[in-house]
């Protein structure tokens, strides 16, 4: 039933400063449909339609934040936000769509596997703004121009300054299996984040499960969200993070709070967030607007400097004081690989986690 | 009471009954309700994913550790909330109904509210309050007794500590039950036993606890049901904690890819360990002649208390600390302080949630508008059928009216989390494709609150004697014309009432509505979840406190109507 996606190793370019994905790894087959401008009868069908809706896994902070942007720059179009779970935003979709309910035009996740299964289902349009057939990196487009990368994200280990000093703190996945950190550890769940389910396979595929089965009897605090680790080491409820958002622990450490980032020496687990519409989507021309605005230089600057997470686009600048992409060192992230894991992953996961 | 006769008395018209169609009508509406979704239910957890019958369902729920270990640790769970509740709740019952304790009204003002507030967001104030690091408590803990950073006094997300928040919001089901038979029994009994010369502690063990006893009992079922179907607080506390109940498996079983079958097999145990406990519920207090002795009946004899008088007091407040005051304090701490956990000072002080929380975030209107729509919808359809359905029993109208009066009550026996599924199962799929709809969850949100608008109104209607009626239908008024013109304006304030109490449960509701939501039918409870999984306390806070203010002003509109008939269940979720 389901095709096996081809792999093909794309070698990693200097100039795009990103680790290449399978995800956009396809045969030379059919050509993407042409780049399509915003026009002005475009805003206008949008306009119309008056609204737009964004399930997305990004920190709900950012997805308002880029929601009020797009609605200050097209009056007339409100976007609605439905922010949860890259897991329960692929779980939400398939529950809607087997029961043949249209709600979701745009849709972003953090756990690119998810994109194969909706190309394999067949259910996204193709849609290719100007800004990605211009700017961005081939590896960070699919061929048929059904999605292309929002969002590049990590998944660090942090932790709490207040409650542990510089020099105590871990330096890399193994330093977390030290007994002194047990019971002072939060971490996130793959069975909800996106980002986590990538890191978890990735975890598994440099590591292994014996590294987890380890890891689990440190007497780990389990949320759910990747936004939460980092929150709770804020709040001081916890002193070190296993895994969980850069983004949100760099926000958080720019503005002020006791959080530090760790990138782990075996490599910083990282996952691509693709965006993409749907062909059943119940605003398409919003939808479009949407799609398109999200991908401009204007809104990756707002995806870097608010929502402190890495783009893909070439205009689009770096913040000065956080440690530059390429500098760090990731594990590969591999959407293919993900997709045939997940299921067993979230199973073995809950095994060995207990939730 | 006069009734005014319009002068031309109508003819009377043997024309077709209605009344007929209006039982039909209704047995149809419930057995929809009820027998549909508990069929789906059924028939699931029966069947495999590819299709025919099997019992393999059940065979992995009752071998395998990640189904017994949720099931054991439910039953710990609702047996230790129980036991709590009651060693609570019972004594703080029999002050407020029999002692000359101060402050008494208050105390009960307060235990309705730890009752009005839903359980989960007291299970997410607990976590601003005693998480073992962040929680204020732990904070003010180590700043006091100069403790090291990571010790902490309380650790919310544990067994413990989630039965301690379940017991929280269960106990007032115990204390309305007690301090109600303690209201009632009257006071001849204890007199006699006096007189006799028994001592106060005779009296009390011979006479006043053996009549306590039976609502003792019936409280303590009534926590131990609530605890084992409570979704939200688990869900809050217990994964971070790294285990499961029942209810949160049922519904981590929903998540991608979603096993229905098993989940609806996990269900079923619940639904039918509820059914049971009603039944011995039942029992305890079927037997009447307990507490109300009728005839000459003395007021209840108050037991003066004397220097310990004042001792009482702080002891009821220091339990309703836990429900009510410490929890309330967190949110409004949380909702205007710039970090969750710090307490409001100068420099941390700010608006920007409340700003976030209407300007911001875009889920918020639509999760009000969902949330009013759906409690208007279903208080007024709820009281509708609740008032027709007690009518024709009570009345005994309708051959068939006991099977109508089962069928009310019988949701009582449905957790929340179960109809979820069973509607779920139900309404995905054709003839009836709700899912998606608002409808779904006035479905869901209707079942559920039928069982306690129906006690309501019938306690109502026994309260009016049939006499009145009886001379409108012998001036040739058809039944419905009876009810309309002469009952319906006596139950005014009842009716109101039940209104209210509908309206206030059904806003709360979390349970079947985070099996049932989408995006567009997203609820003010659901938002609340989702938030929580994010970590975004504040907005919660602010959320929690504008539900809590709705919720009191409509509590405090019944309470001024006066309404009689007992206390009213509210469904715990």
């Amino acid at each position: 039933m389901s095709r096996k996606v081809s792999r093909r190793d794309i070698l990693l370019k200097a100039s795009s400063a990103l680790a290449a994905t399978t995800l956009f790894a396809q045969p030379t087959r059919a050509a993407a449909p042409p780049a399509e401008a915003v026009t002005l009868a475009l805003i206008e069908a949008a306009k119309k339609e008056g609204k737009v809706v964004y399930y997305t896994s990004i920190d709900l902070l950012l997805a308002e934040k880029i929601a009020k942007a797009f609605e200050a720059k097209y009056p007339g179009i409100a976007v609605r936000v439905e922010r949860t779970g890259a897991e329960r935003v692929f779980q939400r979709i398939g529950q809607e769509y087997s029961s043949k309910i249209y709600a979701v035009d745009v849709v972003n996740s953090s756990d690119a596997a998810h994109f194969i299964a909706w190309k394999r289902d067949g259910i996204l349009q193709a849609y290719v703004p100007e800004d990605v057939a211009k700017f961005y990196p081939a590896e960070h487009k699919d061929p048929d121009g059904l999605f292309a990368s929002f969002r590049v994200g990590m998944s660090v280990i942090g932790y709490n300054t207040s409650l542990v000093k510089a020099e105590d703190a871990p330096k890399s996945f193994a330093d977390l299996l030290d007994p002194k950190w047990s019971g002072k550890m939060v971490k996130a769940h793959p069975g909800y984040s996106g980002n986590v389910m990538s890191a978890t396979f990735e975890i598994v595929r440099d590591l292994g499960w014996e590294y987890l089965e380890k890891l689990a009897k440190q007497k780990i605090m389990q949320v759910q969200s990747s936004t939460d680790p980092p929150k709770k080491l804020a709040l001081g409820e916890r002193a070190v993070m296993v895994d969980g958002n850069e983004y949100n622990a760099l926000q958080l450490k720019e503005d002020g709070k006791p959080v530090e980032i760790v990138y782990p020496t075996e490599g910083t687990p990282m996952a691509v967030g693709p965006n993409a519409i749907f062909k059943n989507a119940p605003n398409p021309n919003a939808a479009r607007l949407l799609q398109s605005y999200m991908f401009t230089a204007e809104c990756q600057q707002l995806v870097i400097d608010i929502g402190a997470l890495r783009s893909v686009h070439p205009s689009a600048k770096e913040k000065p004081g956080r440690k530059p992409f390429r500098e760090i060192k990731v594990m590969k992230d591999d959407p293919a690989g993900v997709e045939k894991a997940a299921e067993e992953i979230k199973a073995r996961y809950s095994k060995t986690f207990g939730v | 009471m006069t009734i005014a006769i319009s002068e031309q008395v109508p003819r009377t018209v043997h024309g077709f009954d209605y009344t007929r169609v209006v039982l039909y009508g209704f047995a149809l509406a419930l057995v929809l309700l009820i027998v549909l979704p508990m069929s789906w239910l059924v028939y699931y957890a029966f069947s495999s994913p590819s299709g025919g019958i099997t019992l393999s369902n059940f065979t992995r729920l009752f071998s395998e550790s990640t189904f017994i270990d949720p099931l054991i640790t439910t039953f710990v769970l609702a047996t230790s909330t129980s036991v709590i509740c009651c060693i609570v709740a019972a004594p703080m019952g029999w002050l407020v109904a029999r002692t000359d304790m101060p402050l008494r009204r208050t105390t009960r003002l307060m235990v309705t509210a730890s009752f009005v507030t839903p359980p989960f967001l007291g299970a997410i104030a607990w976590e601003l309050l005693a998480a073992p690091n962040s929680g204020l408590i732990n904070q003010a803990y180590r700043v006091l007794t100069g403790a090291p950073a990571d010790d902490h006094l309380f650790n919310i997300y544990s067994f413990a500590g989630l039965t301690f928040v379940i017991a929280c919001y269960t106990f007032p089901y115990v204390f309305v039950l007690v301090a109600n038979a303690l209201d009632r029994t009257p006071g001849d009994l204890e007199d006699a036993s006096s007189i006799l010369g028994g001592s106060a502690w005779d009296t009390a063990r011979r006479v006043t606890i053996p009549l306590a006893m039976p609502a003792v009992l019936a409280g303590a079922l009534v926590a131990f049901l609530q605890a084992m179907t409570l979704f939200g607080s688990p869900a809050i506390l217990a994964l971070p904690a790294g285990f499961h109940t029942m209810t949160t498996k049922i519904w981590s079983l929903f998540q991608y890819p979603p096993k229905p079958e098993l989940a609806a097999a996990a269900a079923l145990p619940l639904l039918i360990l509820t059914v049971l406990l009603l039944r011995a519920e039942h029992m305890i207090l079927g037997r009447r002649g307990y507490a109300v002795l009728g005839g000459k009946n003395s007021d209840p004899r108050i037991v003066p208390l004397g220097v310990l008088r004042w001792p009482a007091v702080l002891l009821c407040f220091g339990i309703l600390l836990c429900p009510v005051f410490l929890p309330y304090g967190a949110l409004f701490n949380a909702a205007f302080s710039r970090i969750a956990s710090q307490v409001i000072s100068i420099n941390n002080f700010t608006f920007h949630n409340i700003y976030f929380v209407f300007f911001e975030l875009s889920a918020t209107k639509l999760a009000f508008y969902n949330t009013f729509v759906l409690g208007i919808a279903t208080a007024t359809l709820g009281t509708i059928l609740a008032l027709v359905i007690s009518y024709l029993t009570t009345r005994q109208a309708v051959a068939g009216h006991r099977v109508l009066g089962f069928l009310a009550t019988a949701p009582v026996a449905i957790p929340g989390i179960v109809l979820g599924v069973g509607l779920f199962l139900s309404y995905t799929r054709p003839p009836f494709v709700l899912y998606g709809t608002l409808w779904i969850l006035l479905l869901a949100f209707l079942t559920l609150s039928l069982p306690a608008a129906y006690q309501q109104m019938q306690s109502a209607f026994r309260s009016i004697h049939p006499e009145l009626e009886d001379a409108s239908r012998i001036l040739g008024a058809t039944r419905l014309r009876a009810l309309r013109e002469i009952t319906a304006p006596l139950l005014r304030t009842s009716v109101i009432a039940t209104w209210c109490f509908v309206f206030v449960g059904t806003i709360r509701e979390l349970s079947a509505a985070i099996m049932l939501f989408t995006s567009e039918t997203k609820v003010i409870s659901v938002l609340i979840f989702d938030l929580n999984e994010s970590g975004d306390l504040a907005a919660i806070s602010v959320l929690g406190i504008i539900m809590l203010i709705i919720t009191f002003g409509i509590v405090a509109l019944a309470n001024r109507l006066r309404i009689g008939g007992g206390p009213v269940r509210l469904r715990n979720y």
